[in-house]
């Protein structure tokens, strides 16, 4: 799964970082690192993850399958037909 | 008969069970002062969001007291201990807040609170299996109380066993954050004396703890010595206190105000039955829509500010009132709907800036567990009473009951 | 009529837009996002789809993310031709076509340009090709840095200490590699935060073991016999021996494909309106060229309509969405693009953000937090208000100020704040280089009030 962070929203909560640790790192105190290319057994976590961003900093794609029948996903983006 | 003043409605009972129509008067009126010396209610999104990151808005506990107490602001940290961090400003604030995440959180401990996942999950089923044949619960007594009880004391290093002990303590002293018990200096009194009889508790395990180190959060406390220093002992005991009552007490409420949330709709309750990934979104919903914290009351500013052309002159009490600035129609498209689809929740439940909840992750971790265990395990469930009886608190807003009847367990 | 044709070109008309990565991918999404179903062509030199570019010199080089994984996930589904791997190399305004480089032609009712930059490589031809002398822009860059940081090198140099070679000299440290910087200013960052702030950047690398030269200008990059580079030679007359060279010295905008077209590019970017329509070599606007991301030079109403060229990973993002708006929308429903200039960057543990522009700003005050523990927040003054502020490891605090610039706020800054130290209470000269002197890593150039300006006279490097 793809994801990127709007790191100019981002305030260094850490939310993602404690949900997905794997996905996210809090590089000192306050920045955010992470992997742009999360894999697939994370797709629960990375959910948790983009859900819990105070900012709603995180876009990732191919999580529609994760949360729910109906209704857009968090950071919901269709997949491109690549 | 005269209507009171909307802000001291705040505090009345009646609205406990719907507060949102006298949120929703209160944000007419974006800035509401009444009284010379009474407060500055603020109940817009955007004004709330602005000051919350406004740096000449302090929550000092000590600048607070020189604006004057008034019916939810007054200083319930007292009682021999020194003021936790919540009631700092920075520098002192961010200090003990980063030691105190040292044993909690990334950057050090990135694993702790996401590696506790499958124990909640244990403790929940261990929870539910425990209501035997029951048809009828109490969800409040039975499930959303001993769930993060549990789990702040293993996280904490504190006996589970002894939680009649601080339980009788930690009630004094959330009563002490009431308004209307708040009036009678003899509640005051009762929760300082609770709070140094809790301080005077966990000194006994922090004294153990810093000869004997454990897994635990204690020991993170005691041990920690990094580029910010140690905690004196007296900052340890502020903290541990803290975060005992504030691992909890919030979190029955999120708990209890969503299932109560959910068996008002019962589609998405059924949704969440069949698709435990829902309860993510849902919990930040539950966090828009019906916070557990409905109220910042103890910042003060220490400069003249002015928020919608209304000057607030320095040195004034200032009331945040995040849960109606969650239901405010100028940030959520109709904002009055529990609506876990929503692409947009950006909610002020766990407040922001540097005072955002220290312990988001794992109440939101144990929401999710505890209302998707709830939706799967229960078998048409449903409210006994609605509204529910309140808790007398304003500020923790929340069932005191909340009866639950079932037809058996899945 | 106009009306007519907008609702033809909205519905099966032909976008065009150059450049394939951030900026030229958020504008596809929001044309198709906004209604425009008719062709829609992506041309990209590099023959990657659109990837991100920050992690590049953060995770990538610290080893938590391929270099080859950093492709930017998709908002919604864009059904375009992609051109992928080919360049644009003309332009033919009058005919409406983009010449590429395998000869074809493509036509375009509409075109985006956004073409963004490339880093500015090595002065000297034969030695920037020395094996070992890196660059670091694309994916393809960072794939090769990431793999000789792994064979382990003696050492590594950096040269330029803007916030790219910033972070190389971080991400090296981390990874235990001895690493020298060497700056032509007096600090890191200078030039796009001030001598001030670039004292505590200068502070930060020698305390996490950077061996930072400043003052010095590299002279010569020496190879061994096989064509490798072994030593680098400092102005100072001082020789370094590394078997690794990045180098950072900035960016240059990808406008040569441009040359002769008509519009008003050069080496400062191609100037636009404020609602991204391009101006021509005569300051005429064109109605049917629209440009966004680093290649833009854009006028800002927040600082004095001066022509802003932003290299902000935010602006691109802001400015394609403003730019495909006004592609495909009605004169009236037009947007100006008034992004809050904002940049961030990571090293040695300490976030830096940034809002507004702060090399605008000759005055500098510490409205929270101390420089001496690296915890603060910075704001710039400009003739009486407050124009750009920084902060490191303070990043909540940010949106207060960037609120403060927008209203134009007082400066100096006299409140208190729960932060402000006793020997703060003054500004301080912000201490920016001599502006006309080319920096290692401006993320904002100021380019003059007019689409032909160019106030700053540009010296080529002199390493």
């Amino acid at each position: 799964m793809r994801l990127v962070v709007d790191l100019n929203k981002c305030q260094g909560y850490a939310q993602c970082a404690f949900l997905a640790p794997d996905v996210f790192a809090m590089h000192g105190e306050e920045s955010l690192i992470y992997n742009p290319h999360a894999p697939e057994e994370q797709r629960e976590r990375l959910a948790r993850a983009v859900a819990a961003c105070p900012v709603q900093a995180i876009t990732a794609d191919g999580l529609e399958d994760f949360t729910g029948e109906p209704g857009p996903g968090p950071g919901q983006v269709a997949s491109d037909g690549r | 008969m005269p209507k009171a003043p909307l802000f001291r409605q705040i505090t009345d009972f009646a609205h406990r069970a719907d507060p949102y129509p006298l949120y929703e008067e209160l944000r007419r009126t974006p800035v509401l002062h009444e009284e010379a010396d009474g407060p500055f209610v603020i109940s817009s999104y955007w004004d709330i969001e602005a000051l919350l990151h406004d740096p000449r808005i302090s929550s000092d506990a000590t600048n607070l007291a020189a604006a004057g107490a008034d019916e939810l602001s007054h200083s319930d940290e007292t009682g021999g201990l020194p003021p936790s961090f919540i009631r700092l400003d920075p520098p002192e604030h961010d200090r003990l807040r980063r030691i105190a995440n040292r044993g909690f959180g990334p950057p050090r401990r990135p694993r702790r609170i996401e590696g506790m996942h499958g124990e909640l999950e244990e403790i929940v089923a261990g929870l539910l299996d425990g209501l035997g044949d029951a048809r009828q619960i109490d969800l409040v007594d039975q499930f959303a109380y001993p769930f993060p009880v549990t789990v702040i004391c293993r996280l904490l290093g504190v006996p589970r066993e002894d939680e009649p002990r601080f339980r009788a303590w930690v009630d004094p002293i959330v009563a002490g954050l009431d308004p209307d018990s708040r009036t009678s200096a003899d509640s005051a009194r009762a929760a300082q004396e609770a709070r140094l009889q809790l301080g005077m508790y966990l000194s006994g395990l922090v004294e153990q703890r810093t000869r004997e180190p454990r897994d635990d959060l204690l020991s993170d406390l005691v041990t920690s010595h990094g580029p910010d220093g140690s905690m004196t002992m007296m900052e340890v005991l502020a903290t541990a206190v803290l975060l005992l009552i504030a691992g909890h007490e919030t979190t029955v409420n999120l708990i209890t105000n969503g299932m109560l949330t959910l068996l008002r709709h019962p589609d998405v309750l059924r949704r969440l039955a069949r698709d435990p990934g829902l309860s993510v979104r849902i919990v930040e919903e539950l966090l828009r829509y019906e916070p557990p914290v409905q109220i910042v009351p103890q910042r003060t500013c220490i400069a003249d500010i002015e928020v919608r052309g209304v000057i607030i002159p320095k040195g004034s009490r200032i009331w945040l009132m995040l849960a109606a600035g969650n239901r405010d129609p100028e940030r959520f498209k109709d904002p009055d709907r529990f609506d876990p689809d929503r692409e947009d929740i950006q909610h002020l439940g766990f407040g922001s800036g540097v005072h955002s909840c220290f312990g988001a992750p794992l109440a939101r971790l144990e929401a999710q567990i505890a209302l998707a265990a709830l939706a799967r395990r229960l078998e048409n469930p449903r409210l006994v009473a609605d509204p529910p009886p309140y808790r007398q608190n304003a500020i923790l807003r929340g069932p005191r009951h909340l009866e639950i009847a079932f037809d058996g367990l899945n | 009529m106009a009306g007519d044709y907008l609702d033809r070109l909205r519905r099966e008309g032909r976008i065009v837009i150059v450049g394939a990565s951030l900026a030229g991918l958020r504008a596809a999404e929001t044309l198709r996002a906004e209604g425009f179903t008719g062709e829609l062509t992506l041309i990209g030199d590099e023959p990657h789809e659109p990837y991100d570019r920050p992690p590049l010199s953060k995770s990538v080089l610290l080893g938590m993310a391929s270099p080859r994984r950093t492709e930017l996930p998709h908002r919604r589904e864009i059904d375009a031709k992609w051109r992928l791997g080919i360049a644009a190399t003309g332009l033919d305004l009058a005919a409406k076509r983009v010449r590429l480089a395998d000869g074809d032609e493509v036509p375009y009712d509409r075109l985006l340009i956004a073409t963004g930059v490339r880093a500015r490589p090595w002065l000297k031809e034969d030695e920037a090709r020395l094996d070992g002398v890196c660059l670091l822009r694309t994916r393809d860059d960072a794939a090769d840095l990431v793999q000789r940081l792994d064979a382990g090198p003696r050492r590594v140099f950096v040269i330029g200490a803007g916030f790219a070679g910033s972070e190389v000299a971080s991400a090296c440290r981390e990874k235990g590699i001895p690493v020298t910087v060497a700056e032509r200013a007096g600090a890191p960052l200078v030039g796009a935060l001030g001598g001030v702030i670039g004292a505590v950047a200068a502070d930060l690398q020698t305390e996490n073991g950077v061996d930072l030269r400043t003052h010095v200008t590299v002279t010569g990059l020496e190879g061994d016999s096989i064509g490798r580079v072994r030593a680098v030679h400092l102005s100072d007359e001082s020789v370094v021996e590394a078997d690794v060279v990045v180098v950072s010295l900035g960016s240059q905008r990808n406008t040569e494909w441009l040359t002769g077209s008509g519009l008003g590019a050069g080496p400062r970017g191609i100037a636009c309106d404020a609602g991204c329509r391009a101006f021509d070599f005569r300051g005429i606007v064109t109605d049917d060229v629209f440009v966004a991301g680093d290649v833009a030079r854009s006028p800002h109403a927040l600082f004095g309509y001066q022509f802003l060229s932003l290299e902000h990973w935010g602006n691109a993002v802001a400015q394609a969405e403003t730019a495909a708006h006004n592609m495909i929308c009605h004169g009236a429903d037009r947007r100006p693009h008034l992004w809050m200039p904002a940049f961030w960057s990571s090293m040695f543990g300490v976030n830096i953000k940034s809002v507004g522009v702060p090399p605008m700003g000759d005055q500098l005050m510490i409205t929270q937090g101390s420089l001496a523990e690296r915890r603060f927040v910075g704001v710039y003054g400009y003739q009486g208000r407050v124009i750009a502020a920084v902060t490191f490891d303070n990043a909540r605090w940010l949106e207060f100020y960037a609120r403060q610039i927008e209203r134009g706020a007082p400066f100096p800054v006299e409140y208190p704040t729960m932060d402000r130290r006793p020997e703060n209470r003054q500004p301080v000269a912000a201490d920016f280089p001599d502006p006309s002197l080319p920096t290692h890593g401006p993320t904002v150039t100021l380019s003059g009030y007019s689409p032909a300006d160019q106030q700053l006279v540009f010296h080529p490097a002199r390493h």
